[in-house]
């Protein structure tokens, strides 16, 4: 198998994370379940740095933002398939 | 095919106590800062002596002192430590550290500063240094169960990268080897913080769970919510961490957790800087999630070798406990390998499974123990760095 460009923790999961550098927009991601290996296609819609997620599904304000199978935040602006979720759009619940 | 590791030994010293120490130190140990300067020129005669100088130790009162104190006792304690020379400015408090140190047999001798000076301080402890240097040298290492290890573990300049390959890389180890009767030690009060509801699900006891969460819950009203300005925002995720792609303290807490791997359970909450007392098993220690603070404390607890999972790329070293770094972030590999002991990159590009990853580290621990310098160790990161826990009188 070729190496993935992203990987994502659970089914559940929403998001996944870039695993390689100099990711471009347009990329056709590579993107694989940790949880039982299984994979899937997804195109970057941005350049995205290592370590960061990516939306795989349409997220909205106030949608919950779901990593490990949890609830890890809420979104407080939009994101479509293969954009960028980090603090511009995603915050805590908690504070 | 699984690893058995049941019948693996390292070589190790056995201390008076019967515990297991990886390294060989003879310490010079100040009671309190202004202290410092006598124990470093005590070193600087005696060569291959470690002096470990600190901030704190005078006007410090209540939990405070007493936290002080069991650091300062821990350190000394520790089973990487062959010998103690202790030096305070007066002779009460170095007592209480010469005392709490000698519990363990091993050979501790205590040297005050007041009616005497620098000089003759130095001179009458540094004559007690060379002779405990050379009678250290001369211990031979046996064998020892890997079993008897204390290892401890705390991540750093955590990124989505730790979660998903350098944690639970920890957390496999801890699965294999606890059975076996380690004994093992997680904390980072604050950085549960989002995942603390799970955390509490892998005590083993409602004792132990009922004991984290009233740690937790102290912390957050006593510390977090008590001094903060208008968030955690700027601290909890750190800016490195932000770098990193992590976005909230959830996410964060979520990847630290990974450490203490899928089956294991907690047997024990302990305050900070205790040794743990109900047996071999994982405990979980209230502690700072700044590294260096919390190296500190979990190697006073007794702890010998420490796991350090990093993104990022923390550099922390501790001056009596080998940390060994883990990374599985391919950029940190390629801009600072300088400091990682164990590359888990292949985790992410799914050349690596976890179980290897765990293979790895276990295998990385056996060879620490036996001797190898850590990177830490090799780069001269010896920080010591006392958790205080409000303003001295």
């Amino acid at each position: 198998m070729s190496i993935p460009q992203l990987l994502v923790h659970d089914h559940e999961d929403n998001v996944g994370v870039v695993v390689v550098e100099n990711l471009s927009a347009g990329t056709d991601m590579l993107c694989v379940v940790t949880a039982d290996n299984s994979d899937f296609r997804l195109t970057a819609k941005a350049d995205i740095p290592i370590g960061h997620k990516v939306a795989l599904k349409p997220l909205k304000a106030g949608d919950t933002v779901v990593k490990y199978g949890e609830d890890i935040g809420k979104m407080v602006g939009d994101a479509e398939v293969g954009g960028h979720v980090h603090t511009q759009n995603c915050k805590t619940k908690r504070w | 095919m699984a690893l058995d590791f049941s019948n693996t030994t390292v070589k190790a010293w056995r201390r008076e106590n019967g515990r297991v120490g990886v390294r060989n130190h003879v310490l010079i140990l100040p009671v309190d800062d202004i202290s410092n300067a006598a124990c470093e020129a005590v070193s600087n005669n005696v060569k291959g002596t470690l002096a470990i100088p600190h901030a704190y130790g005078r006007l410090q009162f209540g939990e405070d002192l007493e936290l002080h104190f069991r650091t300062i006792i821990g350190t000394g304690a520790n089973p990487n430590v062959a010998a103690v020379i202790v030096i305070g400015i007066e002779p009460e408090w170095t007592k209480v550290i010469v005392d709490g140190i000698a519990k363990t047999g091993k050979p501790v001798t205590g040297f005050s500063i007041e009616q005497k000076g620098d000089f003759e301080t130095i001179r009458q402890a540094s004559w007690k240094a060379k002779e405990y240097m050379h009678w250290a040298t001369e211990l031979q290492k046996e064998d020892c169960p890997i079993s008897e290890l204390w290892v401890s573990t705390k991540c750093g300049e955590s990124d989505t990268t730790t979660g998903l390959s350098s944690c639970p890389t920890v957390g496999n180890m801890y699965d294999k080897l606890l059975p076996h009767g380690l004994y093992g030690c997680f904390g980072e009060t604050s950085e549960i913080t989002g995942a603390e509801h799970i955390c509490e699900k892998r005590a083993a006891t409602p004792e132990a769970a009922a004991k984290f969460k009233q740690i937790w819950q102290a912390y957050t009203d006593d510390v977090i919510e008590a001094h903060k300005t208008s968030d955690l925002s700027d601290s909890q995720p750190t800016k490195g961490n932000i770098l990193g792609g992590l976005t909230t303290i959830e996410e964060k807490a979520l990847g630290n957790l990974e450490k203490i791997g899928k089956t294991s359970t907690y047997i024990d909450a302990m305050g900070p800087a205790e040794t743990p007392s109900k047996g071999p098993g994982l405990y979980f220690m209230d502690s700072s999630s700044a590294a260096a603070e919390c190296v500190t404390l979990m190697a006073a607890g007794g702890y010998v070798i420490h796991t350090f999972p990093t993104g990022q790329g923390n550099v922390v070293g501790n001056p009596i406990v080998p940390v060994i770094k883990i990374s599985g972030n391919p950029r940190t590999l390629r801009t600072m390998s300088e400091h990682i002991d164990v590359d888990v990159t292949g985790v992410l590009t799914r050349e690596q499974t976890i179980d290897e990853a765990g293979d790895a580290l276990i295998d990385m621990i056996i060879r620490t123990a036996n001797g190898r310098a850590t990177a830490a160790e090799a780069l001269g990161h010896r920080e010591f760095s006392m958790t205080k826990l409000y303003r001295s009188a």
